[in-house]
Protein backbone atom coordinates (compact mmCIF):
# COMPACT_ATOMS: atom_id res chain seq x y z
CA UNK A 1 0.00 0.00 0.00
CA UNK A 2 1.38 3.63 -0.58
CA UNK A 3 -0.81 6.57 -0.70
CA UNK A 4 -0.61 10.01 -2.56
CA UNK A 5 -1.83 12.96 -0.90
CA UNK A 6 -2.87 16.03 -3.13
CA UNK A 7 -2.18 18.92 0.05
CA UNK A 8 -3.56 22.14 0.34
CA UNK A 9 -1.53 24.83 1.75
CA UNK A 10 -1.78 28.37 2.87
CA UNK A 11 0.35 30.84 4.39
CA UNK A 12 3.19 28.39 4.59
CA UNK A 13 1.64 25.71 6.24
CA UNK A 14 -0.54 22.44 5.27
CA UNK A 15 -3.78 23.11 5.57
CA UNK A 16 -6.40 21.20 7.87
CA UNK A 17 -7.99 19.43 5.64
CA UNK A 18 -4.97 17.73 4.07
CA UNK A 19 -3.85 16.45 7.26
CA UNK A 20 -7.05 14.80 7.58
CA UNK A 21 -6.70 13.48 4.28
CA UNK A 22 -3.93 11.69 6.22
CA UNK A 23 -5.60 10.50 8.97
CA UNK A 24 -7.99 8.90 6.16
CA UNK A 25 -5.10 6.83 4.67
CA UNK A 26 -4.03 5.50 7.92
CA UNK A 27 -7.37 3.90 7.50
CA UNK A 28 -6.83 2.49 4.43
CA UNK A 29 -4.30 0.05 6.01
CA UNK A 30 -1.24 -0.73 8.01
CA UNK A 31 1.75 -0.36 6.56
CA UNK A 32 0.62 2.17 4.20
CA UNK A 33 3.26 4.36 3.16
CA UNK A 34 2.17 8.02 3.08
CA UNK A 35 3.65 10.74 0.52
CA UNK A 36 1.84 14.48 0.52
CA UNK A 37 2.41 16.14 -2.60
CA UNK A 38 2.95 19.74 -2.41
CA UNK A 39 2.62 22.23 -5.35
CA UNK A 40 2.90 26.27 -5.40
CA UNK A 41 5.98 28.34 -5.85
CA UNK A 42 7.96 30.67 -3.57
CA UNK A 43 9.10 30.43 -0.31
CA UNK A 44 5.63 30.03 1.08
CA UNK A 45 5.65 26.70 -0.44
CA UNK A 46 9.13 25.97 0.88
CA UNK A 47 7.80 26.97 4.44
CA UNK A 48 4.90 24.83 3.90
CA UNK A 49 7.21 21.75 2.93
CA UNK A 50 9.28 21.90 6.24
CA UNK A 51 5.94 22.49 7.81
CA UNK A 52 4.56 19.16 6.09
CA UNK A 53 7.97 17.36 7.03
CA UNK A 54 7.33 17.24 10.72
CA UNK A 55 3.46 17.97 11.47
CA UNK A 56 2.68 14.39 11.18
CA UNK A 57 4.22 11.45 12.12
CA UNK A 58 3.30 9.32 9.79
CA UNK A 59 4.16 11.25 6.36
CA UNK A 60 6.67 9.41 5.10
CA UNK A 61 7.41 11.63 2.25
CA UNK A 62 6.67 15.22 0.90
CA UNK A 63 6.99 15.41 -2.59
CA UNK A 64 7.52 19.47 -4.14
CA UNK A 65 6.55 20.31 -7.42
CA UNK A 66 7.62 23.70 -7.85
CA UNK A 67 6.58 25.91 -10.49
CA UNK A 68 4.66 29.47 -11.30
CA UNK A 69 2.54 27.39 -13.01
CA UNK A 70 1.03 26.17 -9.54
CA UNK A 71 0.68 29.67 -7.95
CA UNK A 72 -2.95 29.21 -8.39
CA UNK A 73 -4.74 25.95 -7.88
CA UNK A 74 -6.04 25.86 -11.62
CA UNK A 75 -7.12 22.18 -12.11
CA UNK A 76 -5.58 21.78 -15.62
CA UNK A 77 -1.51 22.02 -14.51
CA UNK A 78 -2.45 20.22 -10.86
CA UNK A 79 -4.26 17.61 -13.01
CA UNK A 80 -1.27 16.80 -14.99
CA UNK A 81 0.94 16.74 -12.06
CA UNK A 82 -1.07 14.65 -9.90
CA UNK A 83 -1.12 12.53 -13.25
CA UNK A 84 2.75 12.69 -13.80
CA UNK A 85 3.50 11.85 -10.03
CA UNK A 86 1.24 8.91 -10.19
CA UNK A 87 2.77 7.50 -13.46
CA UNK A 88 6.37 7.35 -11.60
CA UNK A 89 5.26 6.57 -7.89
CA UNK A 90 2.34 4.09 -8.70
CA UNK A 91 0.77 4.57 -5.64
CA UNK A 92 -2.13 2.59 -4.72
CA UNK A 93 -4.56 5.16 -3.77
CA UNK A 94 -4.56 8.90 -4.17
CA UNK A 95 -6.62 10.93 -1.72
CA UNK A 96 -7.50 14.73 -1.33
CA UNK A 97 -9.44 16.52 0.88
CA UNK A 98 -13.14 17.15 -0.16
CA UNK A 99 -12.97 20.71 -0.39
CA UNK A 100 -13.44 22.99 -3.35
CA UNK A 101 -9.80 21.95 -4.02
CA UNK A 102 -9.83 18.45 -4.02
CA UNK A 103 -12.95 18.48 -5.84
CA UNK A 104 -12.02 20.49 -8.69
CA UNK A 105 -8.71 18.71 -9.10
CA UNK A 106 -9.18 14.89 -7.91
CA UNK A 107 -11.73 13.90 -10.65
CA UNK A 108 -9.65 15.79 -13.44
CA UNK A 109 -6.83 14.11 -12.92
CA UNK A 110 -9.08 10.80 -12.27
CA UNK A 111 -10.15 11.28 -16.17
CA UNK A 112 -6.62 11.48 -17.06
CA UNK A 113 -5.57 8.02 -15.24
CA UNK A 114 -8.69 6.20 -16.67
CA UNK A 115 -9.48 5.95 -13.04
CA UNK A 116 -13.16 6.05 -11.64
CA UNK A 117 -13.35 8.12 -8.60
CA UNK A 118 -14.99 7.75 -5.13
CA UNK A 119 -16.44 11.70 -3.90
CA UNK A 120 -16.57 12.29 -0.47
CA UNK A 121 -15.95 9.38 1.60
CA UNK A 122 -17.31 9.16 5.62
CA UNK A 123 -15.80 5.70 6.33
CA UNK A 124 -12.96 3.43 5.47
CA UNK A 125 -13.68 -0.18 6.06
CA UNK A 126 -10.98 -1.78 4.15
CA UNK A 127 -8.53 -0.37 1.82
CA UNK A 128 -11.19 -0.80 -1.39
CA UNK A 129 -14.13 -0.28 0.84
CA UNK A 130 -15.61 2.69 1.21
CA UNK A 131 -18.85 4.63 2.88
CA UNK A 132 -20.02 8.02 1.52
CA UNK A 133 -23.10 9.48 1.54
CA UNK A 134 -25.66 10.12 -1.87
CA UNK A 135 -29.16 12.01 -1.73
CA UNK A 136 -27.64 14.58 0.32
CA UNK A 137 -26.66 12.09 3.49
CA UNK A 138 -30.61 10.59 3.17
CA UNK A 139 -28.75 7.15 2.46
CA UNK A 140 -25.15 5.36 2.85
CA UNK A 141 -23.69 3.71 0.24
CA UNK A 142 -21.17 1.20 0.45
CA UNK A 143 -18.93 1.04 -2.46
CA UNK A 144 -16.01 -1.15 -3.58
CA UNK A 145 -13.49 -0.28 -5.88
CA UNK A 146 -12.42 -2.93 -8.16
CA UNK A 147 -10.84 -0.65 -11.04
CA UNK A 148 -7.03 -1.72 -11.77
CA UNK A 149 -5.68 1.54 -11.61
CA UNK A 150 -5.14 3.37 -8.29
CA UNK A 151 -8.11 4.37 -5.93
CA UNK A 152 -8.70 7.87 -5.69
CA UNK A 153 -10.83 9.27 -3.24
CA UNK A 154 -11.69 12.93 -1.85
CA UNK A 155 -12.62 12.16 2.01
CA UNK A 156 -14.75 14.72 4.16
CA UNK A 157 -12.25 16.30 6.90
CA UNK A 158 -15.39 16.25 9.63
CA UNK A 159 -15.15 12.58 9.16
CA UNK A 160 -11.17 11.96 9.50
CA UNK A 161 -10.41 13.84 12.90
CA UNK A 162 -6.93 14.97 13.59
CA UNK A 163 -5.50 12.62 16.24
CA UNK A 164 -4.12 14.83 19.59
CA UNK A 165 -1.72 17.32 18.26
CA UNK A 166 1.57 15.30 18.57
CA UNK A 167 4.46 17.82 19.20
CA UNK A 168 6.44 18.19 15.78
CA UNK A 169 9.36 15.97 15.50
CA UNK A 170 12.20 18.03 13.95
CA UNK A 171 14.32 14.85 14.43
CA UNK A 172 12.12 12.34 12.46
CA UNK A 173 11.32 14.62 9.91
CA UNK A 174 10.48 13.56 6.20
CA UNK A 175 12.89 13.82 3.63
CA UNK A 176 11.33 16.38 0.78
CA UNK A 177 12.22 15.33 -2.46
CA UNK A 178 11.84 17.62 -5.56
CA UNK A 179 9.13 16.70 -8.13
CA UNK A 180 10.90 16.48 -12.15
CA UNK A 181 8.56 18.65 -13.89
CA UNK A 182 10.19 18.66 -17.19
CA UNK A 183 7.55 16.98 -18.75
CA UNK A 184 4.93 18.83 -17.70
CA UNK A 185 4.22 21.34 -20.47
CA UNK A 186 3.87 18.81 -22.90
CA UNK A 187 -0.15 19.17 -22.01
CA UNK A 188 -2.20 21.71 -24.08
CA UNK A 189 -4.58 22.22 -21.28
CA UNK A 190 -2.29 23.68 -18.93
CA UNK A 191 -2.62 28.07 -20.31
CA UNK A 192 -5.59 27.68 -21.20
CA UNK A 193 -6.79 29.00 -17.73
CA UNK A 194 -5.96 32.00 -16.01
CA UNK A 195 -5.92 33.14 -12.77
CA UNK A 196 -7.90 36.55 -12.38
CA UNK A 197 -8.57 36.96 -8.24
CA UNK A 198 -10.25 35.69 -5.13
CA UNK A 199 -12.74 38.04 -3.43
CA UNK A 200 -12.37 36.28 0.00
CA UNK A 201 -14.87 36.51 2.85
CA UNK A 202 -14.03 38.65 6.12
CA UNK A 203 -10.77 36.74 8.18
CA UNK A 204 -11.13 38.03 11.41
CA UNK A 205 -13.16 35.68 12.79
CA UNK A 206 -12.13 31.60 12.90
CA UNK A 207 -11.95 30.22 9.25
CA UNK A 208 -14.72 27.04 8.93
CA UNK A 209 -12.56 24.31 8.81
CA UNK A 210 -11.44 25.97 12.56
CA UNK A 211 -14.35 26.90 13.83
CA UNK A 212 -15.98 25.42 17.06
CA UNK A 213 -18.97 27.26 16.66
CA UNK A 214 -20.78 27.97 13.54
CA UNK A 215 -23.68 30.19 13.69
CA UNK A 216 -26.29 30.60 10.82
CA UNK A 217 -29.01 32.61 9.84
CA UNK A 218 -32.04 31.84 7.70
CA UNK A 219 -34.49 32.79 5.25
CA UNK A 220 -36.15 34.49 8.42
CA UNK A 221 -33.44 36.72 8.92
CA UNK A 222 -35.00 38.71 5.45
CA UNK A 223 -32.16 40.89 4.53
CA UNK A 224 -28.64 41.46 4.17
CA UNK A 225 -28.82 44.07 6.66
CA UNK A 226 -30.19 41.74 9.22
CA UNK A 227 -27.37 39.11 9.04
CA UNK A 228 -25.15 41.96 11.19
CA UNK A 229 -27.21 40.42 14.59
CA UNK A 230 -25.71 36.76 13.62
CA UNK A 231 -22.27 38.50 12.71
CA UNK A 232 -22.32 40.25 16.19
CA UNK A 233 -23.65 37.28 17.46
CA UNK A 234 -20.70 35.15 16.28
CA UNK A 235 -18.29 37.61 17.18
CA UNK A 236 -19.45 37.53 20.89
CA UNK A 237 -18.73 33.31 20.81
CA UNK A 238 -16.12 33.99 18.77
CA UNK A 239 -17.77 31.49 15.95
CA UNK A 240 -17.57 31.38 12.45
CA UNK A 241 -21.13 33.21 10.91
CA UNK A 242 -22.83 31.99 7.66
CA UNK A 243 -26.02 32.39 5.71
CA UNK A 244 -27.75 28.86 5.21
CA UNK A 245 -27.80 28.56 1.97
CA UNK A 246 -23.69 28.50 2.18
CA UNK A 247 -23.83 25.03 4.24
CA UNK A 248 -25.21 21.53 2.76
CA UNK A 249 -25.68 19.64 0.00
CA UNK A 250 -24.48 23.05 -2.16
CA UNK A 251 -22.10 24.59 -0.03
CA UNK A 252 -19.88 23.41 3.08
CA UNK A 253 -20.04 20.92 5.40
CA UNK A 254 -19.15 21.60 8.99
CA UNK A 255 -19.27 19.54 11.89
CA UNK A 256 -18.33 22.58 14.72
CA UNK A 257 -18.88 21.21 18.35
CA UNK A 258 -21.72 23.90 18.50
CA UNK A 259 -24.15 25.03 15.65
CA UNK A 260 -26.39 27.52 16.02
CA UNK A 261 -29.07 27.62 13.63
CA UNK A 262 -31.61 31.06 13.39
CA UNK A 263 -34.42 30.94 11.14
CA UNK A 264 -33.19 28.20 9.26
CA UNK A 265 -35.92 25.60 8.88
CA UNK A 266 -34.36 22.60 7.85
CA UNK A 267 -34.59 21.60 4.72
CA UNK A 268 -32.92 17.91 3.60
CA UNK A 269 -30.11 19.90 1.83
CA UNK A 270 -28.90 21.86 4.59
CA UNK A 271 -29.23 19.08 7.27
CA UNK A 272 -26.77 16.98 5.01
CA UNK A 273 -24.17 19.99 5.72
CA UNK A 274 -24.52 19.94 9.70
CA UNK A 275 -25.94 17.16 11.08
CA UNK A 276 -22.36 15.33 12.18
CA UNK A 277 -21.88 18.78 14.70
CA UNK A 278 -22.00 17.56 18.26
CA UNK A 279 -24.25 19.88 19.57
CA UNK A 280 -27.26 21.42 17.34
CA UNK A 281 -29.15 24.32 18.98
CA UNK A 282 -32.26 25.29 15.95
CA UNK A 283 -34.39 28.61 16.69
CA UNK A 284 -37.32 29.15 14.83
CA UNK A 285 -40.64 30.96 15.41
CA UNK A 286 -42.58 27.84 13.36
CA UNK A 287 -42.53 25.03 16.14
CA UNK A 288 -42.96 22.49 13.42
CA UNK A 289 -40.12 23.61 11.66
CA UNK A 290 -38.27 20.13 10.27
CA UNK A 291 -34.57 21.58 12.11
CA UNK A 292 -36.47 20.73 15.34
CA UNK A 293 -36.11 17.28 14.31
CA UNK A 294 -32.36 17.08 14.71
CA UNK A 295 -31.62 19.71 17.51
CA UNK A 296 -30.70 19.18 20.93
CA UNK A 297 -31.90 21.93 22.05
CA UNK A 298 -34.76 24.19 20.50
CA UNK A 299 -36.36 27.21 21.12
CA UNK A 300 -39.89 28.53 19.71
CA UNK A 301 -39.50 32.40 18.97
CA UNK A 302 -38.55 35.24 17.42
CA UNK A 303 -35.08 35.33 15.91
CA UNK A 304 -35.04 38.86 16.45
CA UNK A 305 -35.92 39.25 20.19
CA UNK A 306 -33.76 35.64 21.31
CA UNK A 307 -30.88 36.91 19.35
CA UNK A 308 -30.34 40.43 21.39
CA UNK A 309 -31.50 38.23 24.67
CA UNK A 310 -28.31 36.26 24.19
CA UNK A 311 -25.96 39.14 23.38
CA UNK A 312 -26.93 40.50 26.62
CA UNK A 313 -26.84 37.51 28.51
CA UNK A 314 -24.21 34.97 27.02
CA UNK A 315 -20.82 35.05 29.20
CA UNK A 316 -18.27 37.49 27.75
CA UNK A 317 -15.32 35.31 25.75
CA UNK A 318 -12.55 35.24 27.28
CA UNK B 1 -23.76 21.71 -25.21
CA UNK B 2 -26.08 20.90 -22.11
CA UNK B 3 -25.35 17.63 -20.22
CA UNK B 4 -28.99 16.85 -18.31
CA UNK B 5 -29.33 14.26 -15.61
CA UNK B 6 -32.82 12.13 -15.11
CA UNK B 7 -33.20 12.13 -11.16
CA UNK B 8 -35.45 11.96 -8.38
CA UNK B 9 -37.54 14.73 -7.97
CA UNK B 10 -35.79 16.86 -5.23
CA UNK B 11 -38.87 17.52 -3.15
CA UNK B 12 -39.15 13.53 -2.49
CA UNK B 13 -38.29 11.74 0.42
CA UNK B 14 -35.85 9.23 -0.01
CA UNK B 15 -36.53 6.11 1.27
CA UNK B 16 -33.73 3.17 1.32
CA UNK B 17 -34.89 -0.49 0.31
CA UNK B 18 -35.71 -2.77 2.87
CA UNK B 19 -33.29 -5.50 0.97
CA UNK B 20 -30.38 -2.31 1.26
CA UNK B 21 -29.63 -2.85 -2.51
CA UNK B 22 -30.70 0.97 -3.29
CA UNK B 23 -33.41 3.28 -2.76
CA UNK B 24 -36.68 3.00 -3.68
CA UNK B 25 -37.19 4.36 -7.17
CA UNK B 26 -40.68 2.84 -8.54
CA UNK B 27 -43.33 4.95 -8.32
CA UNK B 28 -41.90 7.81 -7.47
CA UNK B 29 -41.44 11.32 -9.62
CA UNK B 30 -38.71 12.20 -11.51
CA UNK B 31 -37.13 15.10 -12.35
CA UNK B 32 -34.48 17.15 -14.20
CA UNK B 33 -31.40 17.80 -11.79
CA UNK B 34 -31.79 21.29 -10.54
CA UNK B 35 -28.11 21.78 -11.00
CA UNK B 36 -28.82 20.62 -14.54
CA UNK B 37 -31.54 22.75 -15.18
CA UNK B 38 -29.20 25.90 -14.30
CA UNK B 39 -26.71 24.72 -17.15
CA UNK B 40 -29.28 24.58 -19.52
CA UNK B 41 -30.97 28.40 -18.68
CA UNK B 42 -27.51 29.55 -18.97
CA UNK B 43 -27.05 28.11 -22.31
CA UNK B 44 -30.29 29.67 -23.19
CA UNK B 45 -29.37 32.80 -22.24
CA UNK B 46 -26.14 32.66 -24.05
CA UNK B 47 -28.26 31.91 -26.96
CA UNK B 48 -31.32 34.84 -26.32
CA UNK B 49 -28.07 37.08 -26.19
CA UNK B 50 -26.74 36.03 -29.47
CA UNK B 51 -24.02 34.49 -28.45
CA UNK B 52 -24.28 31.15 -29.27
CA UNK B 53 -26.64 29.25 -32.59
CA UNK B 54 -27.74 26.63 -31.09
CA UNK B 55 -28.17 24.63 -27.54
CA UNK B 56 -28.17 20.86 -27.91
CA UNK B 57 -29.34 18.72 -24.65
CA UNK B 58 -27.57 15.72 -24.06
CA UNK B 59 -28.34 13.00 -22.25
CA UNK B 60 -27.21 9.27 -21.31
CA UNK B 61 -29.01 6.47 -19.27
CA UNK B 62 -32.05 4.67 -19.48
CA UNK B 63 -35.97 4.72 -22.19
CA UNK B 64 -36.89 7.67 -19.69
CA UNK B 65 -33.85 9.71 -20.19
CA UNK B 66 -36.45 11.07 -22.71
CA UNK B 67 -38.62 12.53 -21.09
CA UNK B 68 -36.31 14.63 -18.91
CA UNK B 69 -34.81 15.41 -22.45
CA UNK B 70 -38.34 16.77 -23.52
CA UNK B 71 -38.92 19.03 -20.58
CA UNK B 72 -35.16 20.43 -21.90
CA UNK B 73 -36.64 21.26 -25.32
CA UNK B 74 -39.83 22.64 -23.45
CA UNK B 75 -37.79 25.26 -21.67
CA UNK B 76 -35.96 25.97 -25.19
CA UNK B 77 -33.19 23.55 -26.28
CA UNK B 78 -33.26 23.14 -30.39
CA UNK B 79 -32.75 19.57 -30.34
CA UNK B 80 -31.43 16.61 -28.33
CA UNK B 81 -29.56 13.83 -28.25
CA UNK B 82 -30.14 10.70 -26.17
CA UNK B 83 -27.36 7.61 -25.51
CA UNK B 84 -29.39 5.17 -23.84
CA UNK B 85 -27.85 2.35 -21.56
CA UNK B 86 -30.01 0.97 -19.05
CA UNK B 87 -27.51 -0.17 -16.55
CA UNK B 88 -25.24 1.49 -14.10
CA UNK B 89 -23.61 4.78 -15.66
CA UNK B 90 -20.37 6.13 -13.29
CA UNK B 91 -19.38 9.74 -14.60
CA UNK B 92 -16.38 8.00 -15.87
CA UNK B 93 -17.87 6.34 -18.62
CA UNK B 94 -20.71 9.31 -18.80
CA UNK B 95 -17.29 11.61 -19.63
CA UNK B 96 -16.34 9.22 -21.84
CA UNK B 97 -19.49 9.72 -23.83
CA UNK B 98 -19.84 13.05 -23.54
CA UNK B 99 -16.21 13.35 -25.22
CA UNK B 100 -17.39 11.51 -28.31
CA UNK B 101 -20.79 13.76 -28.60
CA UNK B 102 -18.66 16.74 -28.34
CA UNK B 103 -15.91 15.37 -31.35
CA UNK B 104 -18.99 15.01 -33.55
CA UNK B 105 -21.01 17.90 -32.62
CA UNK B 106 -17.86 20.12 -31.41
CA UNK B 107 -19.69 22.63 -29.57
CA UNK B 108 -17.88 26.02 -28.44
CA UNK B 109 -19.40 25.39 -24.69
CA UNK B 110 -20.58 22.53 -22.54
CA UNK B 111 -22.09 23.29 -19.35
CA UNK B 112 -23.08 21.18 -16.70
CA UNK B 113 -24.59 21.32 -13.11
CA UNK B 114 -22.03 21.00 -10.57
CA UNK B 115 -23.36 17.53 -9.61
CA UNK B 116 -26.32 15.53 -9.04
CA UNK B 117 -28.66 15.37 -6.07
CA UNK B 118 -28.82 11.23 -6.17
CA UNK B 119 -25.18 10.03 -6.27
CA UNK B 120 -23.73 13.48 -5.33
CA UNK B 121 -20.53 13.15 -7.23
CA UNK B 122 -19.95 15.84 -8.22
CA UNK B 123 -17.00 14.28 -10.81
CA UNK B 124 -18.41 14.57 -14.51
CA UNK B 125 -17.71 17.88 -15.59
CA UNK B 126 -13.70 18.14 -14.20
CA UNK B 127 -13.43 14.46 -15.93
CA UNK B 128 -14.86 15.21 -19.48
CA UNK B 129 -12.62 18.72 -19.31
CA UNK B 130 -9.74 16.17 -18.35
CA UNK B 131 -10.36 13.95 -21.42
CA UNK B 132 -11.16 17.11 -23.42
CA UNK B 133 -7.91 18.86 -22.74
CA UNK B 134 -10.04 21.92 -22.29
CA UNK B 135 -9.87 23.82 -19.27
CA UNK B 136 -12.83 24.17 -16.47
CA UNK B 137 -14.68 26.43 -14.84
CA UNK B 138 -16.40 24.18 -12.27
CA UNK B 139 -19.18 25.45 -9.56
CA UNK B 140 -19.95 28.68 -11.42
CA UNK B 141 -22.30 31.40 -10.40
CA UNK B 142 -21.24 34.37 -13.50
CA UNK B 143 -20.13 33.63 -16.52
CA UNK B 144 -19.65 35.87 -18.89
CA UNK B 145 -18.34 34.77 -23.00
CA UNK B 146 -16.33 37.26 -24.72
CA UNK B 147 -16.73 36.29 -28.06
CA UNK B 148 -14.39 38.30 -29.90
CA UNK B 149 -11.41 37.43 -27.44
CA UNK B 150 -12.60 34.11 -27.27
CA UNK B 151 -12.65 33.74 -23.65
CA UNK B 152 -15.19 32.92 -20.93
CA UNK B 153 -14.69 34.76 -17.48
CA UNK B 154 -15.93 32.83 -14.83
CA UNK B 155 -16.79 33.38 -10.86
CA UNK B 156 -16.62 30.60 -9.01
CA UNK B 157 -18.00 29.52 -5.25
CA UNK B 158 -15.04 28.12 -3.43
CA UNK B 159 -14.40 27.30 0.08
CA UNK B 160 -12.57 30.77 1.08
CA UNK B 161 -14.59 33.06 -1.08
CA UNK B 162 -15.16 33.55 -5.03
CA UNK B 163 -12.57 32.46 -7.55
CA UNK B 164 -12.17 34.47 -10.95
CA UNK B 165 -11.19 32.95 -13.73
CA UNK B 166 -10.62 33.36 -17.27
CA UNK B 167 -10.67 30.46 -19.78
CA UNK B 168 -10.10 29.88 -23.38
CA UNK B 169 -12.90 28.63 -25.71
CA UNK B 170 -14.00 25.84 -25.88
CA UNK B 171 -14.39 25.22 -22.29
CA UNK B 172 -16.39 23.10 -19.72
CA UNK B 173 -18.29 25.09 -17.52
CA UNK B 174 -20.68 23.76 -14.17
CA UNK B 175 -22.91 25.28 -12.65
CA UNK B 176 -23.34 26.24 -9.34
CA UNK B 177 -27.59 26.97 -7.50
CA UNK B 178 -26.91 30.87 -7.45
CA UNK B 179 -26.09 31.07 -11.15
CA UNK B 180 -29.45 31.87 -12.38
CA UNK B 181 -33.08 31.01 -11.72
CA UNK B 182 -34.34 28.57 -14.24
CA UNK B 183 -37.34 28.94 -16.58
CA UNK B 184 -40.44 27.09 -16.41
CA UNK B 185 -41.29 25.73 -19.70
CA UNK B 186 -44.79 27.29 -21.13
CA UNK B 187 -47.67 25.31 -22.40
CA UNK B 188 -46.65 26.59 -26.01
CA UNK B 189 -43.40 25.60 -25.82
CA UNK B 190 -44.21 22.45 -24.44
CA UNK B 191 -46.51 21.42 -27.39
CA UNK B 192 -43.48 22.63 -29.48
CA UNK B 193 -41.15 20.80 -27.74
CA UNK B 194 -43.46 17.23 -29.29
CA UNK B 195 -42.10 18.16 -32.90
CA UNK B 196 -38.71 18.76 -31.67
CA UNK B 197 -35.82 15.57 -32.62
CA UNK B 198 -34.17 13.71 -30.42
CA UNK B 199 -31.52 11.66 -31.84
CA UNK B 200 -31.06 8.19 -30.37
CA UNK B 201 -27.60 6.47 -30.14
CA UNK B 202 -26.08 3.86 -27.77
CA UNK B 203 -22.79 3.28 -26.41
CA UNK B 204 -21.75 1.34 -29.14
CA UNK B 205 -22.49 3.70 -31.71
CA UNK B 206 -20.18 6.43 -30.24
CA UNK B 207 -17.33 3.25 -29.67
CA UNK B 208 -17.50 4.08 -26.04
CA UNK B 209 -17.08 1.01 -24.22
CA UNK B 210 -18.40 1.21 -20.49
CA UNK B 211 -16.79 -0.47 -17.61
CA UNK B 212 -17.71 -0.60 -14.25
CA UNK B 213 -15.06 -0.05 -11.63
CA UNK B 214 -17.25 0.23 -8.78
CA UNK B 215 -19.83 -2.00 -7.03
CA UNK B 216 -22.62 -0.82 -4.67
CA UNK B 217 -22.19 -3.21 -1.79
CA UNK B 218 -24.95 -2.29 0.07
CA UNK B 219 -27.08 1.47 0.65
CA UNK B 220 -27.97 2.00 4.19
CA UNK B 221 -30.13 4.60 6.42
CA UNK B 222 -27.88 7.19 8.29
CA UNK B 223 -27.96 7.16 11.71
CA UNK B 224 -30.58 9.28 13.28
CA UNK B 225 -29.98 12.16 15.59
CA UNK B 226 -32.58 11.79 18.63
CA UNK B 227 -34.94 15.05 18.49
CA UNK B 228 -33.76 16.99 21.42
CA UNK B 229 -35.58 19.11 24.05
CA UNK B 230 -37.84 22.09 23.13
CA UNK B 231 -36.89 24.88 25.75
CA UNK B 232 -38.87 27.55 26.96
CA UNK B 233 -36.09 30.55 27.82
CA UNK B 234 -33.04 32.01 26.78
CA UNK B 235 -31.60 31.96 30.51
CA UNK B 236 -32.80 27.98 29.99
CA UNK B 237 -30.90 27.51 26.52
CA UNK B 238 -27.45 29.04 27.99
CA UNK B 239 -28.24 26.98 31.45
CA UNK B 240 -28.31 23.59 29.39
CA UNK B 241 -25.60 24.95 27.01
CA UNK B 242 -23.01 25.65 29.84
CA UNK B 243 -23.78 23.03 32.50
CA UNK B 244 -25.16 20.12 30.19
CA UNK B 245 -23.46 20.14 26.88
CA UNK B 246 -20.65 21.66 27.98
CA UNK B 247 -19.88 23.70 25.27
CA UNK B 248 -19.91 27.49 26.38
Amino acid sequence: LSTLILAEHERGAVKASSLSAVEAAKCVGEDNSISLLLAGSGPSLQEAAAHAASCHPSISQVLLADSNKFAYPLAEAWAKLVHLVQQKGSYSHIIAGSGSFGKNILPRAAALLDVSPITDVTEISGSNLFVRPIYAGNALSTVRYTGSGPCMLTIRSTSFPLEGTAAPSVSNAAPIDKVDLSTLSEDDAIGKSKYISLSSQDTDRPDLGNARIVVTGGRALKSAENFKLIEKLAEKLGAAALMFYQVGQTGKIVAPELYMAFGVSGAIQHIAGMRDSKVIVAVNKDADAPIFQVADYGLVGDLFEIIPELLEKLPEKK
Amino acid sequence: MVAIKRVIDYAVKIRVKPDKSGVETSNVKMSMNPFCEIALEEALRIKESGRASEVVAVSAGPAQCVDTLRTGLAMGADRAIHVEFPGTLYPLSIAKILKALVDAEKPGLLLLGKQAIDDDCNQTGQMIAGLLKWPQGTFASKVVLDEENKVATVDREVDGGLETLCLDLPAVITTDLRLNQPRYATLPNIMKAKSKVIKKLTPQDLNVEIRSDLEVVQVTEPPKRKAGLILSSVDELIDKLKNEARVL
